[in-house]
């Protein structure tokens, strides 16, 4: 019964998300005011209606309804609540409803903060958004339906992969998401800004903070996928250039240029047609991200063979999508004009070649992601293009982009002197050099990417120094240097700590590129083997039993000059329904190390196979993603939306009590029309 | 400077980035797209001997040994219709078995072996990787056309 309701709920938003996009859009284009404040109400219950199809869904996962052909697939009885739960995202069809779900949110969230917008421009974003959420549910319902039933219900559930059973894996996909869909909210912004023609900067401050959100979310949810990758997956890699980790970093790269972007086009009015084109862009990636990893495709172009009905529909999605917004930026577009002029040197100027870097670094992922895949579908051969191609491209092309990250900052717009920067800037560049220099040199080994490495993030952190001392010292109120920093605007703050996050990225990144240590070897009962300092003794194998698993349980003992560090025990697990080993990794985090143990195989007498990781500085690769997010938090909490935001509601509130009175003459005044 | 002059100097210098970029970025994927060969390829001479690419099939049932030191394996990769020897020192992936459809990253060795760096086997019990299933089929496909030959 409940998964019919669930189901009956998803047609419901359908028709609720047709007449959202179809009726609010038209309303704006037509100026028929009683169809523009359809939109509001429609996205709100359209939301209503999706999140009871997911709280049925949700149901029937912890009641293990095994009638239900999607919880059968995902779930069994045997898994723990939690993983139950996560378990409606572990697969293509849960994935699919949490993705519409979350648009709706987005819509929702749209429909309830945008007070200060005009009621016109709120009904055409929401009915685009509308549109691909009326998309998305054509997808599900003919072609991926969570609630489709299985006759007869299996007795049991196939279980969870085993993989996916794991904390970080129960946020990660939700914070993806989030991302993904939040790009959403800018596409939408830029297409009803051309359906008006309206592209201003007032457009801009409008789209920015929701792009910011969403890319905050990405941010958050790619290092968590990484982090996840590294603990779970037993080999200790945090990123390998896999197709899917690409499918979520296209949209991130070009979210990144985006969110600069947008930060010219509302300062300074200028790039305003080449916003637009990024907004399209980063969502259609997004999309594309989803689809590449959810349909199947990825694994196999003949996934298209085994469902060619979802793989047809999705191509026609992204070719709608794709199609329809470009052919309407090439329509309208060229009314718009780049706006606002600028000189060579300028914050312009270094923000142009931050994005042209970023993009094309977005489409050299998109070539190594999809040839293979594009060479398959033609039948033209089996070709894999592996991390080797990446790293020779994005070293390159990502230097000088860290490089200009630091001098765009404290750049002045429209016109800016190389002398006056290169005075302000010398200090930088002394740090990163001298830092460039001896860290390889504390560290005890050399290599030409390290003091790359190095220089470029002390460069980009101390240049965040003088940005934020200049800033502090042209405020005029009393006080000391820190309740000066804490007076300046938080949209300020915040890229000051996102530029931050990624110089601590870098230093992890370089740190474990050139300095970790990796060793896979026999191992016997009380064989000892020293690395970065540590000595690690491997006490043997014991058995032991999980909830769903039966494990081998390793004792690795960790000693530092004699003294116990810490005790590790890597599992080998086996899952009793799917049948599947799995390695669990001890990892000992620290800010400066991990020590990451897991066990291989049983050899021969008693010895076991073991992988003993020495990993400097590995938590800071995530760690400068967080503080990269918290960037964009800071970013988004500055006072000038809040002050916005504040006045139109007090202007509303006189609105609505003017309007309340004037209701009568309104009447009259619409049925004269 | 006139403004047209220094707009000028913007575009060229676009210009030459990017197609420094593109090169860059063109020059990198043709060194480094890995071409995928089933025993059968190889055997038919297909495979090249100096580049890296990747080999697929069934991991030979009983042909796995593994040597003293406890991390060097010797396997046989077979297409059904061609077996290729590849020695790979490491710990194996968790879904590595006899049997099974695995793919290897290496070179290929002057005496016919097949030197793997790298072991792939995806993460998933029933999982075949495309390539094998596809490489198996074509040699099925072979026989039988052979086989109704004769």
């Amino acid at each position: 019964m409940v998964p019919e309701i669930g189901h009956f709920a998803l047609i419901l938003a359908l028709c609720i998300a047709i007449v959202q996009g179809v009726v609010s859009i038209a309303g704006a284009q037509l100026g028929v005011k009683s169809w523009i404040a359809i939109a509001k109400p429609a996205a709100q219950a359209q939301l209503l209606f999706v999140a009871t199809a997911f709280g049925c869904l949700m149901y029937a996962f912890i009641q293990n309804d095994f009638s239900v052909a999607y919880v059968a697939m995902q779930s069994n009885s045997m898994l723990p609540v939690i993983y139950r739960i996560s378990g409606i995202w572990g697969g293509h069809e849960g994935s699919m409803l949490l993705w519409v779900m979350f648009l709706a949110v987005w819509t929702g969230a749209v429909a309830k903060f945008s007070k200060n917008l005009p009621d016109d421009m709120i009904a055409r974003v929401i009915g685009i958004m509308g549109l691909v959420s009326v998309g998305f549910y054509l997808f599900i319902l003919f072609t991926s339906n969570p609630f489709d039933r299985l006759l007869p219900p299996a007795v049991d559930g196939r279980d969870l992969n085993p993989l996916l059973q794991d904390p970080g894996l129960v946020i990660h996909p939700p914070m993806l998401y989030m991302g993904y869909v939040g790009f959403s909210v800018a596409f939408a912004f830029s297409i009803a800004a051309l359906l008006s023609g309206r592209l201003d900067a007032a457009w801009a401050r409008w789209s920015r903070p929701w792009t910011t959100v969403a890319w905050m979310f990405l941010t958050v949810g790619i290092g968590l996928g990484s982090w996840w990758a590294y603990y779970e997956l037993g080999w200790g890699g945090w990123w390998f250039w896999d197709p899917v980790e690409n499918a979520s970093f296209m949209p991130w790269l070009m979210g990144t240029a985006l969110v600069h972007s947008l930060a010219v086009t509302e300062k300074r009015g200028s790039f305003k047609n080449w916003t637009v084109l990024l907004a399209i862009f980063a969502f259609s990636l997004s999309l594309l991200g989803t689809f590449l990893v959810r349909s199947g495709v990825l694994t196999s172009v003949h996934a298209f063979a085994t469902d060619p009905e979802r793989g047809v529909f999705i191509l026609i999605l992204l070719l709608i999508t794709i199609g329809t917004s470009l052919a309407l930026f090439a329509w309208r577009a060229p009314k718009v004009g780049m706006g606002g002029k600028f000189q060579l040197v300028s914050r312009e100027t270094f923000l142009l070649a931050n994005n042209v870097v970023l993009v094309v670094a977005a489409a050299a992922v998109l070539l190594g992601t999809l040839y293979p895949l594009l060479l398959d579908a033609l039948g033209m051969g089996k070709i894999s293009v592996g991390p080797p191609y990446f790293n020779a491209v994005f070293v390159p092309l990502m230097a000088p982009a860290v490089f200009l990250m630091a001098i765009g900052p404290i750049t002045r717009w429209k016109q800016a002197s190389v002398p006056d920067l290169v005075s302000r800037l010398k200090w930088a560049a002394v740090i990163a050099i001298i830092m460039a220099v001896v860290t390889p040199f504390l560290m005890g080994e050399w290599g030409w990417l390290r003091p790359l490495g190095f220089g470029l993030a002390f460069w980009v952190m101390s240049a965040v120094v003088i940005a934020l001392v200049e800033r502090v010292q042209k405020v005029k109120q009393p006080g000391n240097f820190f309740s000066k920093m804490i007076g300046l605007p938080n949209s300020f703050l915040g890229m000051c700590v996102a530029h931050f996050g990624v110089s601590v990225f870098i230093i992890g990144v370089t740190m474990v590129s050139s300095y970790q240590v990796e060793k896979d070897m026999r191992m016997e009962v009380g064989d000892t083997v020293s690395m970065g300092g540590y000595v690690f003794q491997f006490n043997g194998v014991s058995k032991v039993k999980g909830p769903n698993y039966n494990a081998n349980r390793g004792h690795v003992k960790v000693t530092k000059n004699g003294n116990v560090v810490t005790n590790l025990y890597p599992e080998k697990r086996e899952y009793l329904v799917q049948t599947m080993p799995m390695t669990e990794a001890a990892i000992d985090t620290g800010l400066f190390r991990d020590l990451y143990v897991s066990l291989g195989e049983p050899v021969s007498g008693g010895a076991w196979s073991v992988r003993i990781y020495y990993k400097p500085f590995v938590d800071w690769i995530w760690g400068g993603c967080l503080v990269m997010a918290f960037g964009g938090f800071l970013a988004i909490t500055d006072r000038r939306y809040r002050l916005v935001s504040k006045k139109q509601q007090d202007e509303q509130a006189v609105k609505d009590r003017e309007e309340g009175e004037g209701v009568a003459a309104h009447k009259v005044a619409t049925s004269e029309k | 400077m006139k403004t047209r002059h220094k707009r000028l100097v913007i575009i060229v210098a676009g210009v030459a980035v990017l197609g420094i970029a593109l090169t860059l970025i063109f020059k990198a994927f043709n060194s480094n797209m890995v071409f995928f060969f089933s025993p059968s390829d190889i055997q038919a001479k297909q495979a090249p001997a100096d580049r890296v690419f990747r080999l697929g099939g069934l991991v030979e049932e009983g042909s796995l040994q593994r040597e003293d030191d406890g991390l060097t394996v010797h396997f046989k990769v077979t297409d059904n219709a061609y077996t290729i020897p590849v020695t790979y020192t490491g710990i194996l992936p968790d879904l590595f078995r006899e049997g099974q459809g695995v793919v290897a990253q290496g070179k290929l060795a002057p005496n016919g072996t097949f030197k793997a760096s790298e072991v792939l086997a995806k993460h998933d019990e029933t999982y075949m990787p495309p390539e094998v299933a596809e490489a198996l089929e074509k040699t099925k496909q072979q026989s039988a056309a052979s086989m109704s030959q004769q």
